[in-house]
């Protein structure tokens, strides 16, 4: 699972190098549990929700809340995932392609979408997200969560649930995997 | 320079399959009550298309549209090329005015090559000749990918048999390129008088018997018979033709129950294929032309918007338009020597 959408524009590509790890594995599933629970008091329960993850490294966690949410509040919450690249604003800047095609499982017109990275940097990735979910209806509301918000933000944008402040260095670069969260360099 | 499509050879494998993964999403996009992404914003597309076509032409206009792009079109009886302007004024006319790529459709075989020569734009080729279609071919690959399933975008096992006029088809040559690289075998059916008179290094067999390849196709795949052939006595007539290779009722019993029909359009019903087989389930004339809009959306994203990280070379940078991209020294360089 990279971040390399969201770290620095210099950043391009290589491999990670984890210096230190700042969550385990049980420390994401802790904070998944919180942020699941936060959202089911901020929306007062879990109808008409809709989590959207983006892609890549918001998909996995999308699905982790999507369990918890349904286990919540004893129905399903729908779960999709969604590829920016087409609306992201450095396109022709550096080489962009898909993962996957986007999935969004309902008509959003009227839902609670809850967009789900696993970092955020710039915030443009989420900027590009709000874009592309306008053409999928008129949600009723976007909120925001995140594993990991690392600050630098160039866009006036705020996560609504965030797993952990991690303030970093531009050219350091998070790593959020089954392993947890760690913080290192590409090299 | 830019990047550009001229030929299948500038694919490769991985590249075909990279388009093909990209026409996925795209195809996600088109499937919207929005199809509209705002990819290539900004950019503007030159559709020169000194050939009659319908469904090429609108369909690299729609693909154009729904990545937001900027169409200027090209007719050429409404231009000053019925005032005698050279195809070269025409291009350079038309990047002054900003042209990102131009879309090409010529008769003389390497027209495209020709127009990328003289133009810092990407190049498409949408028909030169009898030489190449490229994104027909693309389109026909991606309906294969879509009715055959399977992750991996191979046509590995399958026998592809391509039928017909194959000597003035540029359809059947890109096919045969692409159809190979993505591991199929294919054979080459067809009168010789309309056989290309030099088939050495093709990676194909030939047969003139249809009634004997049919049962072994998994990929029937009809080329239109321009009726200008029978009068330049290549063939005796059309109901010759029809006779000895025109996909009739009998012959369409004959195929096995996975094989599917294609035909690039537009279809001489009653010639290459009777009338009611060509209303059949397995042929997927429909699909060509419907998965034409998103492979062309990806292949002007692979040109304009993005470079294309294959399998093996992702997250390498690859050339993208604008002065600092990397220059290839040969024109028309393929997509490995770019990088």
């Amino acid at each position: 699972m990279s971040t390399e959408a969201e770290s620095a524009p210099p950043v391009m590509g290589g491999v990670f190098a984890a210096r230190a790890q700042v969550l385990g594995p049980d420390d994401v599933s802790r904070a998944l549990t919180r942020i699941a629970h936060e959202i089911v008091e901020r929306n007062k329960g879990t109808a008409g929700l809709v989590l959207v993850g983006l892609q890549t490294g918001g998909v996995p966690l999308a699905e982790s809340l999507s369990s918890l949410l349904t286990s919540i509040g004893g129905q399903a919450v729908p779960v999709g995932r969604m590829d920016i690249s087409f609306y992201r604003d450095d396109l022709g800047l550096r080489p962009v392609a898909p993962e996957e095609a986007t999935f969004i499982p309902a008509d959003l017109t009227g839902r609670v979408v809850i967009l789900v990275d696993d970092v955020i940097c710039t915030g443009r990735t989420v900027r590009a997200a709000l874009g592309a979910l306008a053409d999928y209806g008129r949600a009723r509301a976007v909120q925001l969560a995140v594993m990991v918000d690392r600050g630098h933000r160039e866009l006036p944008i705020k996560a609504d649930y965030v797993g952990k402040n991690l303030p970093t260095r531009r050219d350091e670069h998070v790593e959020v995997s089954a392993g947890g969260v760690a913080i290192g360099e590409l090299v | 320079m830019s990047r550009s499509l001229l030929s299948v050879d500038d694919l490769g494998a991985a590249g075909i399959q990279s388009i093909m993964r990209l026409s996925d999403s795209f195809a996600e996009v088109s499937s919207r009550s929005i199809p509209r992404v705002p990819a290539l914003r900004g950019k503007t597309i030159a559709a020169l298309f000194y050939e009659d076509s319908t469904r090429t032409r609108l369909s690299f206009e729609a693909a154009a549209k729904r990545l937001s792009a900027d169409v200027m079109s090209f007719a050429v009886k409404s231009s000053s090329m019925s005032k005698g302007e050279s195809l070269r004024d025409t291009v350079q006319t038309l990047g002054a005015m900003g042209a990102d790529a131009f879309v090409v459709r010529h008769a003389s075989a390497g027209a495209a090559r020709l127009v990328s020569r003289w133009t810092d734009a990407a190049v498409v080729n949408a028909g030169d000749g009898w030489h190449e279609h490229p994104t027909q071919a693309l389109a026909d690959c991606y309906t294969l990918h879509r009715r055959f399933g399977g992750a991996a975008f191979t046509m590995a096992g399958l026998h592809a048999v391509i039928v017909g006029d194959v000597k003035h088809s540029r359809v059947a040559r890109s096919n045969v390129k692409a159809f190979t690289a993505l591991g199929a075998r294919v054979t080459l059916v067809g009168p010789a008088t309309l056989m290309p008179p030099c088939l050495d290094g093709w990676p194909v067999s030939v047969e003139v018997d249809l009634d004997r390849v049919l049962p072994d196709a998994d990929i029937v795949y009809l080329l239109r018979l321009q009726s200008e052939r029978t009068d330049e006595s290549l063939l005796p007539s059309q109901r010759e033709y029809t006779a000895r290779w025109g996909l009739t009722r009998r012959r369409a019993a004959l195929l096995p129950g996975r094989a599917t029909v294609m035909h690039p359009g537009p279809m001489n019903r009653g010639v290459e294929i009777d009338p009611e087989v060509a209303d059949r389930e397995f042929c997927v004339v429909g699909d060509q032309v419907r998965n034409g809009v998103p492979v062309r959306m990806a292949v002007l994203f692979w040109l304009l918007g993005s470079g294309l990280p294959t399998g093996e070379s992702s997250g390498q940078v690859l050339a993208v338009d604008g002065g600092d991209a990397h220059q290839p020294d040969s024109i028309g360089a393929s997509d490995e020597e770019v990088r």
